[in-house]
């Protein structure tokens, strides 16, 4: 005889039906009575996003300290440190979630300034003026930077942990074999173009040229690859993303095919990495642990603060970094004033809504935003500094030897259009830059994927310009 | 007349009643658990849901479901599901599940335990890590290649030339074991005396497949396949840890693409909507094996 079938009858599945209809109703009363945190009034949780890398622990150490001394100067207080352990696109997630309920809400957060106006908009976070009205440190802080936190209400929603800037990091030792100048500062794109097209042919084994590029690296390839080509097409006084005067977002134009038409090149001429390389989401972890250090990338678009990886005590020490690489800024597309470009953004420290203890995080908010505790993080993360008696001392600007480069770029650097719909639109750039990567997408049929993912993302506030 | 009719009945609804009391519990856990996440998440499909951007929700009608079957990149992500369904449930596990169980029969003690062992193995192992043993067999610098260069062939980075080959070949490895335990059994039940009967007038071994042991044994068949189709419409973690969906969507089947929706893009509501729609898919496998069930011979 055949054996019985062990699938369920489908007679089973009426009461399942009606079961599910009780419980739509079920399920409202059940959101209801959550309530109680569950959080301990003397406990702060401090929720930040750790390293990718295990051998990186420069936030860890640093915050381990903070604690300490938090608990040391306000007795029978305690400090929690929740690190969450995910690449940025899957951070910024796992805090969404836990910013919904008050029962997983931290006491604070650090958040990207990319996402801040979309998670203010949402009502995950708390205005901090109350505290800021009473905290004389605040007055230190640069405008642009406090800036960055504010929302549209005009209130402002977090305290800036620094900046950072980026530009082209290059390689002196590959530089000598392909017989370039050490101190290359290239004038346009096509000056970028060639110098990587020598490195391939005279130096073989070797990556010329970097770019980040499609959706495995995230807001990197949108920010560290294309907006910085982007920012510099046309003449550098509007922004090319967003209109501010109609508040409608430009759909893809000349320049923006120009710097989808850089990364087709630097891909299909295979100046750049091997494209399933440049498509793997812990690509940046290899650029900066393994690529640069041994000497195996020619150039690199890249942010301020790669030093943070090789300082001591960070797990890939390579103090020699500053002996090997050179820097250069980012070219405008073909020279035009002011003949640089740069983009910036940074992070924040805010406290969540639903969070228990918003008194006691702001507390830790002031311990970590002394002077002389700002001015070590800047030190130990290579960041930029947002304070203006700490980007005076000379006991940071000499701490390390790219500090004056990237800090002098902040002249001439951009800020992204940071509205509840960016985070989408970096997303449709991504896209168009990986469809271009793999030579899946011509630059034309990229660019008006990315106008019809506009549309969608922005509720169809675009305009063409 | 009727309440003579009545009076019995009344009597058998208490009394089912009384038996049905002990299941009560479960039932109740279920509605909590099981029919409330999938009743509120049919509610959020009908909704515009953010995760972050957004201050009220609203309520949007069949807008996401629309907006759906005009998103190429949905489409495609059909397409594919479509595509490592039939590569890898029906076609892989399923048929080589088969073989090895009736290859199994035959063979010696220690060479079933052998082989069962081995394939059992990949069957229990946790998704991610034989997400990851597949992604170093198939990367660039990975065992494929390795043995390909040994063999003097062509090598190439496969999760990037041929992805959802390699993610369907990689479901196959993990998911064939199920295939196989189901149809050991359903073999181990076929009666000597019949096999035997056909042997003797005469039946070579494809034919005492397709006209005894295939009929007999059709009803595993079907139970079979719905549960692994099933069970392959919604792997999840295996695709992301080895291609995330990429180069590019090339190997974004359904539940990838809703993640990146509902998560990546923040769109709760539009991505649960495409998640009814992948129940939906589901469903209608089911009927299809179903059917193939009630059928007699």
């Amino acid at each position: 005889m055949p054996v019985r079938p062990t699938a369920a009858r489908p007679r089973t599945t009426a009461p399942l039906l009606l079961a599910a209809l009780l419980t739509v109703s079920a399920g409202g009363a059940l959101t209801a009575c959550g309530s109680g945190s569950g959080s301990d009034p003397d406990t702060v949780k401090v929720s930040f996003k750790q390293s990718m890398d295990n051998s990186i622990k420069v936030t860890d150490t640093y915050l381990a300290g903070i604690k300490k001394q938090f608990e040391k100067e306000n007795p029978g207080k305690k400090v929690e440190l929740v690190p969450i352990k995910a690449p940025d696109s899957e951070y910024y997630t796992k805090v969404q979630q836990m910013m919904r309920s008050p029962k997983t809400a931290p006491d604070l957060v650090y958040e990207d300034t990319f996402l801040i106006n979309s998670d203010i908009t949402s009502g995950y976070l708390k205005p901090l003026d109350p505290y800021l009205a009473k905290w004389r440190d605040w007055d230190q802080f640069l405008d642009t930077a406090k800036a960055a936190a504010k929302g549209e209400d005009g209130k402002t929603y977090g305290v800036p942990d620094g900046t950072d800037t980026r530009g082209l990091w290059f390689d002196k030792g590959v530089f000598e074999k392909a017989g370039l100048p050490a101190d290359w500062q290239p004038k346009t794109w096509d000056e970028v173009l060639s110098a990587a097209r020598t490195i391939k042919k005279k130096v073989p084994g070797v990556t010329p040229l970097n770019v980040y590029t499609g959706k495995p690296a995230g807001e990197a390839a949108t920010m560290q690859g294309f907006e910085m080509l982007l920012y510099g097409t046309g003449d550098g006084t509007a922004d090319p993303l967003y209109d501010t005067a109609t508040k409608k977002w430009i759909t893809a134009g000349r320049g923006f095919k120009d710097a989808l038409r850089f990364v087709e090149t630097v891909y299909q001429e295979k100046l750049g990495p091997d494209v399933s390389d440049a498509l793997d989401p812990n690509f940046s972890t290899a650029v900066r642990g393994e690529l640069l250090p041994k000497g195996k990338l020619g150039i690199d678009l890249d942010g301020s603060w790669l030093p943070q990886d090789w300082l001591k005590g960070s797990g890939h020490e390579w103090p020699e970094w500053s002996s090997r690489l050179g820097l250069a800024a980012m070219p405008t597309q073909d020279g035009r004033a002011p003949g640089k470009v740069s983009m910036s953004g940074g992070w924040t420290w805010s406290i969540p809504a639903k969070a228990g203890n918003p008194d006691l995080a702001f507390k830790f908010i002031e311990t970590m935003q002394t002077a002389a505790n700002a001015r070590k993080w800047y030190i130990a993360n290579s960041g930029i500094a947002v304070r203006k008696d700490v980007a005076e001392d000379p006991a940071y600007t000499k701490a390390q030897p790219g500090i004056k480069f990237f800090t002098d770029l902040v002249a001439s650097t951009h800020y992204r259009p940071a509205y509840p719909a960016y985070p989408k639109v970096s997303t449709a750039i991504q896209e168009a830059m990986e469809g271009v990567t793999t030579g899946d997408m011509s630059v034309d049929k990229a660019a008006s994927g990315y106008d019809e993912a506009l549309k969608t993302a922005t509720n169809n506030q675009v305009i063409e310009k | 007349m009727t309440g003579k009719a009545a009076a019995p009945r009344r009597k058998g609804a208490r009394r089912s009643l009384v038996r049905a009391l002990p299941a009560a519990p479960a039932v109740v856990l279920l509605v909590l658990f099981l029919a409330g996440p999938i009743g509120y998440c049919a509610y959020i499909a009908f909704t515009d849901l953010q995760l972050t951007g957004q201050a009220h929700a609203s309520f949007v009608g069949f807008d996401n479901f629309r907006a759906a079957f005009k998103d190429e990149a949905f489409l495609n992500a059909v397409w594919l599901t479509l595509v490592f369904t039939v590569l890898s449930s029906l076609v892989g596990q399923n048929t080589l599940g088969l073989a090895l169980a009736s290859l199994m029969q035959r063979a010696s003690k220690p060479m079933r335990t052998l082989v069962g062992g081995i394939v059992i193995t990949a069957w229990v192992l946790p998704e991610v890590v034989a997400g990851f043993l597949l992604y170093a067999f198939f990367r660039r610098e990975g065992t494929l290649n390795a043995i390909l260069d040994g063999l003097h062939l062509p090598s190439q980075n496969w999760l990037f030339t041929l992805p959802i080959l390699a993610v369907s070949f990689a479901n196959v490895w993990r998911g064939t074991a199920f295939s196989m335990l189901v149809y050991s059994a359903a073999l181990n039940e076929i009666p000597k005396e019949i096999t035997e009967a056909a042997e003797v007038d005469g039946a070579g071994g494809w034919r005492r497949m397709w006209h005894i042991t295939l009929p007999m044994i059709r009803r595993s068949i079907g139970t079979n396949l719905m549960l692994n189709t099933l069970q392959t419409l919604s792997v999840f973690g295996l695709i992301w840890v080895m291609t995330r969906g990429g180069p590019g969507n090339r190997s974004q089947t359904l539940p990838l693409f809703m993640y990146e929706q509902a998560f990546q893009k923040s769109m709760i509501g539009y991505g649960t909507a495409v998640a009814l729609l992948l129940l939906v898919v589901g469903s209608l496998f089911s009927l299809v094996y179903m059917r193939l069930l009630r059928t007699e011979v």
